[in-house]
């Protein structure tokens, strides 16, 4: 998918959110005034150090977590003053999570994995398609246990858009696995975005990743330092590091 | 100033961030070791406190009684071999006539020296003073006096000799020989109907004739004598004089009271500890394998520094030592109050001079000892492993568990189960044992409430069966002697009366073997409709003109099966020996006893037929008037009125019942929630990553606390019916430990008991998994999503 197919329509947009967190008797600012856009069908990198807000800003767009000042929209859904219970319904029809270390439930197959998520869902694709969609269609009937770090956690993606969600929000998809691994994660997760047109957004200290997004937005210490459009997309089978 | 080491800081942080779990643990083990020292230091204090009154005031050890004889007889039991001290005693019983209370009252009259204290079954003095001869004083046992409020000064009336007599009270005694004051004849101590009188001697001979005689022998042994020889030696002596046969400690009545009361407490100060220590020890298990199990990175990290698998292993022993020092503490001194409530409860039955409840640090010190080792043994082997673990393996996290699908889906059901409950089937197969466990934990607190509920389900059936279904008289009238029948036809002309159906008692010692009981054979008509002989299933067996039926308990102690021969000693009149036919038996409740009809009776004594008593039913309308009438009439010597008897029963016995009940039914709650509870937690720390995940994949509060309280549900719902089963079993444990000659305690226990545990247990199942999703609702998303646990 070429840029020219991305709507100008933003599905996430923050105006200025702070995020003050009190440890004990200190406050720590994870978010100190960050503004940006995400539009609808883009790829997006979150790009920085440890400790830049990177995550802070990743759980706020996914409704874990509310901002302590200013505002995050989704579509027409204001995230600021959602109650538990809105947020649990936004993540519920909105949102696909992948996670650094694939939180599978271990007492679930890979089939069931993904169907603990459809059973709750709206409008969803089977499990099995799910599943063949991430190349893992022979291995349906396999725990946790039985299978390797890059087969979780494509587990984890499949889980993650057998909602069709409108958003795929993933925390260092590949930061458990080796490069070989980690490319094939990627690579899935790139055509999921082409494929299915999920807005998508990565976030990793991995500069070598930014090079498959639309867009690139960097972060450093609680605000946004710079954001970039790459001129040519890499696919995610040159990337190497 | 000393600073503590910062592996001990570590120690107090881990602890104070499992106080819930720690706090249960260590109150199962205080409830163990409560029950514990309550019933043995109670046992203790009973058994030393009888045993030094009956040292001080020289109770006796073989009794005798006779129809009369002259004091003569002293001396030649002296002279048998293995007699230390005889007493001879004139001993009464008369009919009392009490100031506010209807019914007549039996009073035993034991004659006292004039003039010193008698040499055997001495009396303590409570109040007041020493009766004087020749003015018609008595001193009285103290649970008479209290149960009327008599205070020296206050008199009583009796029928003494056919003759309306009052004796003035001068002082409240109490007696080795009567620490529970009940009537030999009756089932259950009555204080209100039943009193004990002490009078010198002197006057004793005059009232009832007795000049130079007596009829009532207390012996002291000599050390190493045997019993059993020495009373059939008195028996043979004491058989031209009317003896009925005497007896010993074992079958004296208050004597047998109190040892089967300790009895009972020494059972329950052995087998709840077992109960509660189990638990105990399971759940330390589960808690420590858990925390070793989240703490392998510190442990490798410990170890990394360079401390030793000792140190390692003691630092998690101190974690363990701190619960159980807890819940020791707390036990003992939960014990102590307890106990002394118990000692408390008890001197309103069991009169002593002094009795205190002493704490019996023996005891106290083993229980510390069992709770320790079951402790060790819950949690040696996550030592074990802990103290085991390479550094470099503990450093790595976990692999994800092993899971298989559960035997449900074999059966190809899971296509109906939606996922959630999946991984609670799945979670529970993948750990049997600690599923068992977890069963047997709340099955265990559901046993506990039925074993607790069913000593009143017992009583609730003893007092019917026994009461409304057995004795169904209104008043059972002894005579003073064997009478014509004739005797009993006065009563029908009574007002009031509805039946009567005479009955003959006749006191035999029955044989086999070696074995030997006394008791008095019970002969009755054939057509009876107030005394029946009917075992627990409701079956009566027919009584016969050619043989006994006895009570089953009677026929275990002897031996002997339906069919065969028991040789009888009458102990009255002509006194023949016969052989007799065991024709049947019955499990009645109390008691050893012997049935027949009464010409078989009269048969074996070889007499006429006489009668020794009736049972009446009496229209109530008129029971002051017949009162007085039988209070009036000098052949009769007892009266019991049953409805009397069960409210006297049940007001004092009900009180105590409830009392246990709730200390039963509160440590069953702190057993199910224990277990409950800390299945909860560990589950929760065990599945924190995959329910926080499912809370970000969007499922609700609600949703994902199916999963873990779904699986406490499960294990709950199994666990009740295995623990009503193991109540089952507990209370037939209970029921074989209580089956005495004097008692047995039938298994019965009734549907609601069943209900009232499984309330309790689901009640403490649903306030632990309250707790339990209280935590889940505070479930932290971030750690989730950052880094292993």
């Amino acid at each position: 998918m070429n840029s020219s197919a991305i709507t100008s329509v933003p599905v996430f947009s923050t105006r200025d959110i702070t995020k003050v967190y009190r440890m004990g008797e200190v406050c720590v600012h994870a978010l100190r005034g960050v503004t940006m856009d995400l539009y609808r069908g883009e790829f997006v990198v979150l790009l920085g150090p440890s400790g830049s807000g990177k995550s802070t800003l990743l759980n706020i767009l996914g409704g874990l977590d509310v901002p302590t000042g200013g505002s995050v929209r989704f579509l027409d859904h204001n995230l600021t003053q959602s109650t538990d219970r809105e947020l649990t319904q936004f993540r519920r029809d909105h949102v696909g999570f992948v996670f650094q270390f694939y939180n599978l439930i271990p007492s679930l197959t890979a089939r069931e994995n993904v169907a603990l998520v459809t059973e709750i869902a709206s409008n969803p694709m089977a499990p099995a398609e799910a599943l063949a969609l991430v190349g893992l269609g022979a291995r349906l009937d396999h725990f946790p246990a039985q299978m390797s770090g890059g087969e979780q956690q494509r587990v984890a993606i499949a889980r993650a858009v057998a909602k069709r969600p409108d958003v795929l929000l993933c925390d260092e998809p590949t930061g458990a696995l080796d490069a070989k691994t980690g490319v094939v994660v990627l690579e899935v997760i790139e055509q999921i975005n082409r494929e299915l047109g999920t807005t998508t957004a990565v976030i990793t200290h991995n500069a070598m990743i930014a090079e498959m997004a639309d867009r690139v937005i960097s972060l450093s210490d609680g605000r946004v330092s710079e954001i970039r459009r790459n001129e040519r997309k890499r696919p995610a089978s040159e990337i190497v590091w | 100033m000393v600073t503590m080491r910062a592996i001990h800081r570590k120690l107090l942080r881990n602890l104070w961030a499992m106080k819930g779990q720690s706090i249960a643990i260590a109150l199962v083990i205080a409830s163990g070791v409560a029950m514990s020292v309550m019933s043995l230091s109670t046992l203790r204090s009973l058994q030393a406190t009888r045993e030094t009154y009956y040292q001080r005031f020289r109770f006796a050890e073989v009794f005798a009684s006779f129809k009369r004889g002259p004091l003569s007889l002293q001396q030649r039991v002296e002279d048998i071999p293995g007699v230390a001290g005889v007493e001879p005693r004139i001993v009464k019983s008369v009919n009392l006539i009490v100031a506010g209370l209807r019914e007549p009252a039996v009073g035993h009259l034991i004659s006292i020296p004039d003039h010193q204290p008698p040499r055997l079954n001495q009396l303590y003095l409570r109040r007041g003073r020493m009766p004087e001869a020749g003015r018609l004083e008595v001193v009285v046992g103290e649970s008479f006096a209290n149960a009327h409020g008599f205070q020296p000064g206050a008199t009583v009336d009796a029928i003494l000799n056919g003759r309306l007599r009052t004796l003035r009270i001068v002082g409240i005694v109490l007696s080795p020989e009567y620490i529970v004051e009940m009537n030999a004849a009756d089932m259950l101590p009555d204080f209100k109907r039943f009193g004990v009188f002490w009078m010198p001697v002197t006057e004793m001979e005059a009232a009832f004739d007795m000049d130079g005689a007596c009829n009532d022998l207390s012996l002291t042994l000599m050390h190493g004598a045997l019993e059993a020889d020495v009373i059939r030696q008195v028996d043979n002596l004491l058989a031209d004089w009317g003896g009925i046969g005497s007896f010993g400690r074992v079958d004296q009545m208050s004597h047998r009271f109190i040892t089967d009361e300790i009895s009972q407490l020494r059972a329950m100060g052995l087998v709840t500890p077992i109960i509660f220590m189990s638990v105990a020890a399971f759940l330390l298990n589960i808690v420590m394998t858990r925390l070793i199990d989240m703490q392998r990175e510190q442990i490798a990290a410990l170890k990394a520094f360079g401390y030793h698998n000792g140190e390692v292993a003691s630092h998690y022993l101190g974690f363990v030592s701190i619960i159980v020092t807890a819940g020791v503490v707390v036990g003992t001194g939960l014990g102590i109050w307890m106990g002394q409530g118990l000692t408390q409860m008890y001197t309103r039955f069991f009169h002593f001079p002094i009795f205190q409840f002493d704490m019996d640090w023996v005891t106290a010190g083993l229980t510390t000892l069992v709770c320790a080792v079951a402790a060790m043994a819950g949690t040696i082997g996550s030592l074990w492993s802990a103290s085991r673990l390479p550094p470099a393996e503990a450093m790595r996290p976990k692999s994800p568990g092993e899971y298989r699908p559960s035997f449900i889906e074999k059966f190809g059901l899971q296509r109906w189960l939606p996922q959630t409950w999946r991984m609670i089937l799945r979670q529970i197969r993948r750990r049997p044992l600690k599923t068992a466990f977890s069963i047997f934990g709340i099955a265990m607190a559901a046993g506990v409430v039925v074993l607790g509920n069913y000593a009143s389900d017992a009583l609730d059936f003893i007092v019917d069966f026994q009461f409304r279904q057995v004795q169904r008289q209104d008043l059972w009238i002894n005579l003073a002697e064997p009478s014509a029948t004739d005797a009993i036809h006065d009563f029908h002309h009574m007002k009031g009366v509805v039946t009567v159906e005479p009955f003959r008692a006749l006191p035999v010692r029955v044989h086999s073997g070696p074995r030997s009981r006394r008791l008095s054979i019970l002969g009755m008509a054939p057509d009876r409709k107030i005394f029946r002989v009917m075992a627990q299933s409701g079956d009566e067996p027919p009584l016969r003109n050619d043989g006994l039926v006895l009570s089953a308990k009677l026929a275990e102690l002897l031996k002997v099966k339906i069919g065969e021969y028991v040789t009888v000693d009458v102990l009255e009149g002509k006194r023949p020996t016969v052989q007799v036919r065991v024709m049947g038996t019955v499990d009645d409740l109390s008691g050893t006893n012997a049935f027949a009809l009464q010409p078989f009776v009269n048969r074996l004594a070889e007499e006429g037929p006489l009668v020794s008593g009736a049972w009446l039913s009496v229209d109530s309308k008129h029971l002051d008037e017949l009162y007085a009438e039988l209070k009036a009439t000098p052949r009769v010597v007892g009266v019991t009125a049953n409805a009397a008897s069960i409210q006297s029963f049940l007001d004092t016995v009900g009180e105590n019942q409830l009392r246990m009940q709730g200390f039963v039914i509160g440590f069953a709650i702190v057993i199910a929630a224990g277990v409950v509870y800390n299945t909860a937690l560990i589950s929760l720390s065990e599945r924190d990553r995959e329910l926080a995940t499912m809370r970000v994949l969007g499922f609700t509060r609600a949703e994902i606390s199916v999963v873990l309280l779904g699986e406490l549900a499960i294990l709950t719902l199994i666990a009740i019916p295995v623990g009503l089963v193991m109540g089952y079993g507990m209370a037939w444990l209970s029921s074989r430990s209580i089956h005495t000659d004097l008692f047995r305690i039938p298994l019965v226990i009734y549907p609601s008991t069943y209900a009232r545990a499984a309330i309790v247990v689901l009640i403490a199942a649903v306030i632990s998994g309250a707790i339990v999703r209280r935590r889940l609702d505070r479930l932290d998303l971030f750690a989730v999503l950052k880094g292993q646990d």
